[in-house]
């Protein structure tokens, strides 16, 4: 490879990176918001939301950067956001009191139109691609 | 906020960011038409903004959290100009996409700002 442009971030990696970066800015900004206003109501899930905006923060940096240390912690936030969207998606559809309907991951992310389930699938997609593509790594 | 502008908001955010997308796919590099459709989308931020400073004294407050309202409005302002500087600087479809994506954001934005205004008891 030539180019000094990150791999991850050419092409239709771009769009996904415009995604992260929404995502990013939502979770991040409504669980600070969350945190600020009414942590006694569910303080274990709007820290986990906020732990989730900034692992939205770490893919998006992480998917602009090149090179093998920065695909691999690419790699490593968005099977962390897979996991957590399935798993924070399932506990709330069982404990509602725990993981109220107003934090990124609950019920698998339908407040934000399932962006967060749909986005580590396609983030993962693509990872795989770019590692297809260059046959290396 | 007064709920007719909400749906013309809406309405055209959606519009925009439909048809950049499906340019973008189509090979469309960022145009005028994306890159204008966008600013309208901004500009009716703009008034948005103008409109939620004023309501409050006219009797029109938000039924849910001000504070909530206003950190989705600032960040809603702040995601065209970055998807339009980016359709300036890189000039290929992906950017047309990303335009569309930025509208359809602002979309989903606005209704839930108007969601806190008007129908949030909290």
């Amino acid at each position: 490879m030539t180019s000094t442009r990150s791999s991850t971030a050419s092409g239709i990696g771009r769009v996904l990176i415009a995604v992260y970066a929404v995502m990013a800015l939502g979770a991040t900004a409504r669980s600070l918001f969350q945190i600020a206003t009414k942590f006694d109501e569910a303080p274990f899930a709007y820290l986990l939301s906020a732990v989730a905006g900034l692992v939205y923060i770490v893919a998006t940096v992480a998917l602009i950067r090149s090179g093998r240390t920065w695909y691999r912690v690419a790699v490593v936030a968005i099977v962390f956001e897979l996991v957590g969207v399935i798993t924070v998606g399932t506990l709330s559809l069982v404990d509602a009191v725990l993981f109220p309907a107003d934090t990124v991951w609950s019920a698998f992310g339908a407040g934000y139109l399932f962006i967060p389930l749909a986005l580590p699938v396609l983030g993962l997609i693509w990872l795989y691609r770019v590692r297809i593509a260059e046959g290396r790594r | 906020m007064v709920e007719w502008f909400v749906w013309v908001q809406v309405v055209i955010a959606v519009l925009a960011g439909t048809a950049a997308v499906i340019a973008g796919f189509a090979k469309v590099t960022p145009n005028d038409y994306s890159l204008g459709a966008t600013l309208l989308v901004e500009a009716l931020l703009i008034v948005q903004l103008v409109m939620a400073i004023v309501a409050p004294f006219l009797g029109n407050v938000a039924t849910g959290s001000a504070l909530e309202f206003w950190i989705y409005l600032v960040s809603a302002i702040l995601i065209p100009p970055a998807a339009v500087m980016w359709g300036l600087i890189e000039r290929n479809r992906w950017s047309t996409v990303i335009l569309g994506v930025a509208c359809l954001s602002i979309a989903v934005m606005v209704y839930r700002m108007s969601q806190i205004w008007f129908v949030q008891l909290a």
